[in-house]
């Protein structure tokens, strides 16, 4: 009995201890690594805090030396960014002072720095020429790449490596070389500064991207499972609509953002091929520098609002995201 | 249900010929296995029936009709695949009513769910209905693709190994169930088996397929009994048949290298070199038999034991009931039931005597 019990204690601190070394080395690793990831989260976020800060900064405070890094938020930046201002007389400036109260306090932020706001700016529009043209673009990209992935993935589409090979290759020349091509055939066709043309354009450009990435969800997708559903009484777009669109919903998630984040961010595109009518943010932001002297806060703050509807887009996706990394797990 | 024709059903992939020339009917109401080894052509054959294979010669008709333009939702068979093809996103429930949600059949919920529940418990699977089919077992998977055809009245059902990845008691269990619902139905059915047993304990019909050929088409008598080829004798019976090369010398055949030598009059019609086949159990241990021999090895299965008994340089293999008290080593004296003996030609096809 007694031999028993010593050998069963024996064994449990020789099991007991290389576990607690095991689960301490692997403590330590996991603290130095998570230190590291801060480390290096906090370097590559420097650049957004600084704007982030900027964009609530007035205008002294924005090109303070030494930089403030506690100061009076304020919204002028968006306000200068969102609204038409005109500066105010001397005189003027002391009328509406006096009536104070009974200004909005959009109104009051741009009286602060001695400006009367007379209308919305460029930029609202500018705003809504690119939720046109990348959601536009997007929905087309993923909605034809799908289509296209299908296709390729399912039927002897003949020649089809080298068709595949093609849309690929729609992506690899840089946008500088291709720009002036375009820029004079879309001024023959009448498709300069038009949302079409850009919608256009980049749906032809995330089309290669969506085929491909599609192109690997799809293929991941057993056959069988149509098969399966065609013996059962279904058509083939049925079938497809209850049976593959489900399966490829993270595949479909995943090229949606990256769609959108091509087509929202583009730039050297939308800098020749707009100037107005659908001009979007990204070269308009930086034509905020050469007027009436920097407007940090306001380029700041465009750049923020102009980084949240991806954020936003990618956020509630995510869960189709993250389950795209788990994908295989999950399957047999 | 309806009776099924396949008439020269030609297959090829590319370099490969999946089925030549295959040819078979299946009775209405009957249960038709078709047998054979691993990349014999079974499940093409039943893809191509079912309309997702196209046939490079040859037709399909079903009740007489050829429904080779038709798809395979217009062909109404359903299909029990071998591997799963359940939708890993639907719960048991949703898997089992799918086939009966189709736009083409049109029936009220009641009606789908009345079927799903039945079908669930004919199968015992009624505890998994809420849960997803991501999780199950195989053989829990298995069963669910059953009931996936089972919760339909389709005109032929095709089942390719659907018991394959059930352990034994279960896979026992549901042959008897599926061969009784089957009559109970009185459906058509083509199953699709590399295991003999099944084939034989299941089929009222047997076809075996070799290499996209069809060799033997036979009741479960025919195709054990009198085997087409050396290929269907093997391929059918365990313990495997004893086949051994013999030669023919007037009246007495003599297997060679062994201590068989059977007088056996009137076999003039057999050539003077030939394959002798023996099913084991026809090799019985008798203390005055005719042939001496040495005990090499027993495997006792319990109802059964079977005996490997050194003749010669040939090794004969022996069934016999019940647990045995012979030893390796010890000699032993055994006959053959002559009436049984199967004859081949050195080609493998069967010689009728
Ligand atoms: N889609 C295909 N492409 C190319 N070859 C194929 C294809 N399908 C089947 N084959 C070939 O055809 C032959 C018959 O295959 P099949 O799947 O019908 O065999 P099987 O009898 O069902 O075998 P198993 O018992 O292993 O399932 C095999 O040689 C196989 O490699
Ligand atoms: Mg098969």
């Amino acid at each position: 009995m007694t031999a028993l019990e010593g050998t069963s204690r024996q064994r449990s601190i020789t099991y007991a201890a290389p576990v607690h070394k095991v689960s301490r080395r692997a403590r330590v690793i996991l603290a130095i690594r998570a230190f590291l990831t801060v480390i290096v989260a906090l370097i590559m976020l420097i650049p957004v805090f600084w704007m982030a800060t900027t964009a609530f900064k007035s205008r002294a405070d924005a090109v303070a030396v030494p930089p403030k890094v506690f100061f009076k938020p304020t919204l002028e930046g968006f306000v200068n960014l969102l609204a038409e201002r005109s500066v105010l007389a001397q005189a003027r400036r002391q009328e509406m002072q006096a009536r104070r109260d009974e200004l909005s306090w959009i109104q009051r932020i741009a009286l602060d720095a001695g400006t009367e706001i007379i209308g919305v700016s460029q930029y609202v529009g500018r705003l809504r020429n690119s939720v046109i043209i990348a959601g536009g673009s997007t929905v087309l990209a993923v909605l034809l790449g799908l289509l296209s992935a299908y296709a390729f993935s399912r039927f002897n589409v003949p020649g089809s490596g080298d068709l595949l090979f093609f849309i690929l290759s729609q992506r690899m020349l840089p946008a500088v070389v291709v720009t002036i091509p375009i820029f004079l055939m879309y001024r023959r066709l009448g498709l300069h500064d038009t949302h079409i043309g850009m919608i256009l354009l980049y749906t032809v450009f995330n089309l290669s991207l969506s085929v491909w990435l599609l192109k690997g969800f799809i293929d991941e997708i057993p056959r069988q499972y149509e098969e399966a559903a065609l013996v059962d009484g279904y058509t083939r777009l049925q079938a497809f609509r209850k049976v593959v669109l489900p399966n490829a919903l993270t595949g479909i998630a995943a090229t949606t953002v990256f769609c959108l984040i091509f087509a929202w961010n583009e730039y050297a595109f939308a800098l020749m091929l707009t100037s107005d009518r659908a001009r979007t943010p990204p070269p308009s932001i930086p034509a905020k520098l050469g007027r009436g002297g920097i407007e940090w806060a306001a380029i700041a703050a465009g750049s923020l609002g102009f980084l949240i509807p991806v954020v936003i887009v990618t956020f509630a996706l995510r869960r189709y995201l993250l389950r795209g990394v788990t994908f295989g797990a999950i399957r047999q | 249900m309806a009776d099924v024709a396949l008439k020269n059903i030609t297959k090829r992939f590319k370099t490969v010929t999946a089925l030549k020339n295959v040819s078979f009917d299946i009775k209405d109401g009957e249960f038709f296995v078709l047998l054979g080894p691993t990349g014999a052509g079974k499940t093409t054959t039943l893809r191509v029936i079912a309309g997702l294979e196209k046939p490079d010669g040859g037709s399909v008709l079903f009740d007489g009709q050829p429904v080779d333009h038709l798809t395979p939702s217009d062909r109404d068979v359903a299909f029990v695949f071998e591997q799963y093809s359940l939708y890993p996103s639907m719960s048991v429930y949703d898997n089992l009513a799918f086939p009966l949600r189709s736009p083409l059949r049109n029936l009220s919920k009641d009606e789908i769910d009345r079927r799903v529940r039945e079908t669930a418990r004919k199968l015992r699977i009624e505890h998994l209905i809420e849960r997803t089919t991501a999780h199950l077992s195989g053989g829990e998977m298995q069963r669910v693709s059953l009931g996936r055809a089972l919760v339909r009245e389709p005109r032929l059902f095709l089942m390719d190994e659907p018991l394959s990845n059930l352990d034994a008691k279960l896979r026992e269990a549901l042959r008897v169930e599926l061969k009784h619902l089957q009559k109970a139905q009185g459906s058509t059915t083509l199953f699709v088996t590399h295991d003999q047993i099944e084939a034989l304990t299941m089929g009222d019909r047997i076809a075996v397929l070799n290499k996209g050929s069809i060799v033997q088409i036979g009741t479960p008598e025919d195709i054990y009994d009198r085997p087409a080829t050396t290929f269907v004798a093997q391929l059918v019976g365990t313990p495997r048949i004893n086949l051994h090369e013999a030669t023919r010398e007037d009246d007495t055949l003599h297997v060679v290298d062994s201590t068989i030598h059977l007088p056996m009059p009137g076999k003039e019609a057999l050539p003077s070199s030939f394959l002798l086949g023996v099913r084991p159990e026809d090799v019985q241990i008798h203390s005055e038999g005719d042939f001496p021999g040495e005990i090499v090895l027993t495997e006792p299965l319990g109802v059964e034991t079977i005996l490997h008994i050194k003749a010669g340089e040939k090794t004969m293999l022996s069934l016999v009931p019940g647990m045995t008290t012979l030893r390796i080593g010890d000699q032993v004296r055994f006959n053959i039931i002559r009436q049984r003996l199967h004859y081949f030609r050195l080609d493998g096809t069967r010689i009728s005597v």
